[in-house]
């Protein structure tokens, strides 16, 4: 609302008061963050201290070689980096193509399938989640990153989004143009469409790696083997050890763990913003 | 002639672009989906055959008090988790609107950072501050003056459900801030002007433009919010398993976690299928009840 703010002068104890709200919800969302690196870099006993530990402390190293030691963190990061660029991958590409044939192509049944597409996203998941597991099953995909990938291909949030870009930001002239100039239908996808809609790739691309590297029932349901774990069934694992929890190891797998994804959400974090707001507008 | 086969081949162009998501929403969505309300009716343990078993599964279920429990505790954790949660992030988004035009976006990143955090990480970063003699603990001896005895953050009623819905605000209060930012930008500027010309002061101008205006925004959000709610699992679930035992306690379990106990722990997929087809009916009853009640709440324009 720029315009009021430049026609209207605010009471300055109402703006203050405003900041103080500010400041405090900002405070609310980051002091649990601080709280983790003070935990995780401070001694056993700093979980317990009342009133509570303030200061960031030494003892990272020390703590986090204890978290290795009990989980094979690596090893489970990479499965989880695995498994969410494959997803990532396959969905920028399905998602793309589909988005891409609803925005510009005609074809009976159009306006009836995209609706179907939309009425997707309201059925929840619970419902399917057993028979899947069934099916995975019976094609003897229980334990394996197949089962976490092919389901998670395309999904309906994402040919929505992808239309809604392609549709204003590909003209059709320029896919005419490349079909006059003889290129194939895949071509002219390929070749004009896809290097103007990298932006939207950015925004699908996070937002699907996210849900993929932080989901956390289906790998439950569908892991047996430890080795095979992702980043966040190993983390559950280190709060269900029986020796006594110690709160500064996994505090401090827990930061190791979510530094990457902080570190790609702020680089990255314009488009992805965008990309919520814009699907409520939509939605 | 030449012309018609152009067109089909457009058409048939189209549907193999279109055609990966049908493929797969139709084995791993619409047949399970259809395979979930026909198992519901039949005795099953995933292995051997299945038997019919008409309502049963149905009865044993709205029967079996567990379910109910995780029935109370899903709404009881949502209700205080979700309602001051969309409260505090619309009070937010308004007070960040007029306050701010520099520094808008910094406090947006900051206010988002909770929701890309897994719901894992935030589940054991809330399990440390609410530890018998965490953060949380200190916060209602020494500022509410509670008795230190009277508190427990993993067992009783209460206790557990505080500390979850807490993690179920702090993880979303951010998310609905940003889609209610979203909202009041698309207001436009010169509705206010002319209310303003009209003598309304900001009080009015927030209950008579802002609030009608924002309604598709707040409905949105509390749509997800119902949704999302309902389908509860993680946090309870790893919240709960420091006692390393394989079960969840009754204070903490919710429907997902009932219907997850039925299939996974004790193989009774069919009792299962019956409580997600109650899930589903129970997530369309609540998001209908909860659009209407905000629809009336916001006034009729």
């Amino acid at each position: 609302m720029e315009t009021r703010a430049a026609g209207e002068k605010m009471n300055p104890i109402l703006l203050v008061l405003f900041y103080l709200v500010i400041l405090f919800g900002a405070f609310i969302s980051l002091y649990p963050f601080y709280w983790m690196i003070v935990i995780a870099s401070n001694s056993r006993e700093a979980a317990f201290k009342m009133p509570p530990e303030w200061m960031i402390g030494t003892n990272f190293v020390d703590n986090i070689s204890k978290a290795f030691a009990r989980i094979d963190f690596l090893n489970a990061l990479g499965n989880s980096f695995f498994v969410a660029s494959v997803t990532t991958i396959a969905v920028l590409f399905f998602c793309s193509l589909g988005g891409y044939a609803f925005a510009k192509y005609n074809f009976p049944g159009k306006k009836f399938l995209f609706g179907f597409v939309l009425f997707t996203l309201l059925v929840p998941s619970q419902l399917s989640v057993l028979p899947v597991y069934v099916i995975m099953s019976k094609l003897a995909w229980i334990d394996t990153y197949k089962a976490l990938i092919i389901p998670a291909m395309a999904s309906a949030f994402g040919i929505f989004w992808m239309r809604q870009y392609i549709t204003t930001s590909v003209h059709s002239e320029l896919i005419e143009a490349g079909r006059i100039d003889g290129c194939s239908h895949f071509r002219v996808y390929w070749n004009i469409a896809v290097p103007i809609i990298l932006p939207a790739f950015a925004t699908l691309g996070i937002f699907t790696f996210l849900n993929t590297w932080n989901d956390f029932f289906w790998p439950l349901v569908i892991l047996k083997n430890e080795s095979k774990y992702t980043i966040q069934l190993v983390l559950s694992q280190l709060n269900s050890l029986r020796e006594g929890v110690d709160y500064g190891m996994i505090l401090s797998a827990i930061f190791l763990a979510t530094l990457p994804l902080m570190v790609v959400f702020l680089l990255f974090s314009r488009w992805f913003i965008n990309g919520i707001t814009s699907g409520s507008v939509k939605g | 002639m030449v012309r018609l086969s152009e067109r089909t081949r457009e058409s048939l162009t189209a549907y193999t672009f279109i055609s990966p998501f049908f493929i797969l929403f139709a084995i791993f969505g619409l047949y399970p989906i259809l395979f979930t309300f026909y198992l519901s009716f039949f005795k099953w343990n995933a292995l051997g055959p299945m038997t019919y078993n008409g309502f049963n599964n149905f009865k044993f279920v709205l029967t079996d008090s567990t379910f109910w429990t995780s029935f109370t505790n899903t709404l009881l954790i949502n209700v205080m988790g979700t309602i001051p949660q969309l409260i505090c992030a619309l009070l937010l988004a308004v007070v960040l609107n007029s306050a701010l035009l520099k520094g808008k976006q910094i406090f947006r990143v900051i206010y988002f950072l909770p929701n890309i955090t897994s719901i894992v990480a935030v589940t054991l970063i809330f399990s440390v501050l609410f530890s018998s003699e965490g953060v949380a603990t200190w916060i209602a001896t020494s500022i509410f003056g509670m008795d230190m005895e009277s508190i427990s953050w993993r067992a009783g009623f209460w206790g557990p459900k505080i500390a979850i819905a807490t993690m179920v605000f702090w993880r979303w209060l951010g998310y609905n801030m940003i889609i209610y930012l979203a909202g009041l930008q698309s207001i436009p500027g010169d509705l206010y002007e002319a209310a303003k010309i009209d003598g309304a002061n900001a009080m009015v101008r927030l209950t008579q433009i802002t609030l009608p205006l924002m309604k598709p925004f707040i409905i949105f959000t509390v749509l997800m919010s119902t949704i999302g709610g309902l389908q509860l699992f993680t946090e309870p679930y790893v919240y709960f398993s420091q006692s390393g035992s394989a079960t969840t306690p009754k204070t903490g379990i919710t429907m997902v976690i009932y219907l997850y106990s039925e299939a996974f722990r004790t193989n009774f997929f069919g009792t299962a299928a019956a409580t997600a087809v109650v899930l589903f009916f129970l997530t369309i009853v609540f998001s209908l009840v909860n659009t209407f009640i905000t629809n009336r709440l916001g006034g009729d324009q």
